[in-house]
């Protein structure tokens, strides 16, 4: 005898979720990774700038700019998901503004790149 | 046979939560690439979807301890502004300065992308859960997610084998 229930197919499933929870999580990383790089090639561009980040002499510059990048991580993806709780945005352009943004982000806190700036 | 102190931390670091945050990618890949609504009944996606959300929030934990334990205990001792340092014994013989200039300079910056991506893959499992199985598209979303904090670990970790090759922290 075959237990219905394990013979269910998963796609007869109920309501789909709202698409703004996924879409400020992921547009709260880009946010985060982005700020991480403007610090990182900021801290090279500028000694006032590298000396404010070092909050530890210890870890140096690196923990004000990670500290500032978590924290636009978390915040922007807090203040969004409240925004976007039970919206559905167009997922589309929020994944192009991702992707440019840790694109962007991510050539900031590429050596050969923020070096320039020293 | 001993380790001292910053030995014992080093490999906290880099081998026992980097090998964790690499088992949890494996198991969290294989489950993510396999859920598909045409490939499991609802009771055997309750149950792998139980197994995926443990492994993926693991690995985003294994991620903020890697970078946590890397930035606030290992770091320090890597940088220090003395003669012995690891810093200054790559800085010392331009042969190596690179591994500094470039391989620590890129290591310390992009690590931290790795658990802003792990987390937010966690997040999207944790929330969605099984209609991910019924959306190929919220779930290639994931996976990709997945894979960019996999691979900016990656390299995190790549220079850090390297690096402590050329110059371990002791």
């Amino acid at each position: 005898m075959v237990d219905t229930q394990t013979t269910t197919p998963a796609s007869q499933g109920g309501a789909e979720p709202a698409s703004g929870p996924a879409a400020a999580a992921l547009l709260g990383a880009g946010i985060g990774t982005f700020v991480l790089g403007i610090f990182t090639t900021w801290a090279e561009a500028s000694t006032g700038m590298h000396d404010w980040l070092q909050w530890n002499d210890r870890v140096g510059p690196l923990m004000g700019k990670t500290i500032l990048g978590v924290i636009a991580f978390f915040a922007s993806w807090a203040v969004l998901g409240f925004l976007w709780k039970d919206k559905n945005p167009e997922l589309r352009p929020i994944l192009i503004a991702t992707a440019a943004l840790i694109g962007a982000g991510f050539v900031l806190t590429f050596p050969t790149f923020f070096q320039a700036f020293a | 046979m001993k380790l001292t102190s910053r030995e014992f931390w080093t490999l906290i670091h880099g081998l026992v939560i980097g090998s964790a945050f690499l088992l949890a990618f494996a198991g969290g890949l294989a489950g993510l690439w396999s859920l598909r609504s045409e490939l499991v009944t609802s009771a055997g996606l309750a149950e792998r979807m139980r197994r995926l959300k443990i492994g993926i929030v693991a690995m985003a934990l294994a991620a903020w301890a890697t970078v946590l334990t890397g930035t606030y205990i290992v770091y320090p001792w890597y940088r220090e502004k003395v003669a012995t340092s690891a810093k200054s014994i790559l800085l010392a013989n331009p042969d190596t300065a690179d591994w500094h200039e470039f391989g620590m300079e890129w290591k310390e910056h992009i690590a931290w992308i790795s658990p802003m991506l792990a987390t937010v893959a966690a997040f999207l499992v944790v929330y969605y859960g099984t209609s991910l199985a019924r959306n190929p598209k919220l779930r290639n979303i994931v996976l990709v997610v997945f894979v960019g904090a996999f691979a900016t670990a990656a390299v995190a970790g790549l220079f850090g084998a390297l690096i402590t090759k050329a110059a371990a922290v002791k």
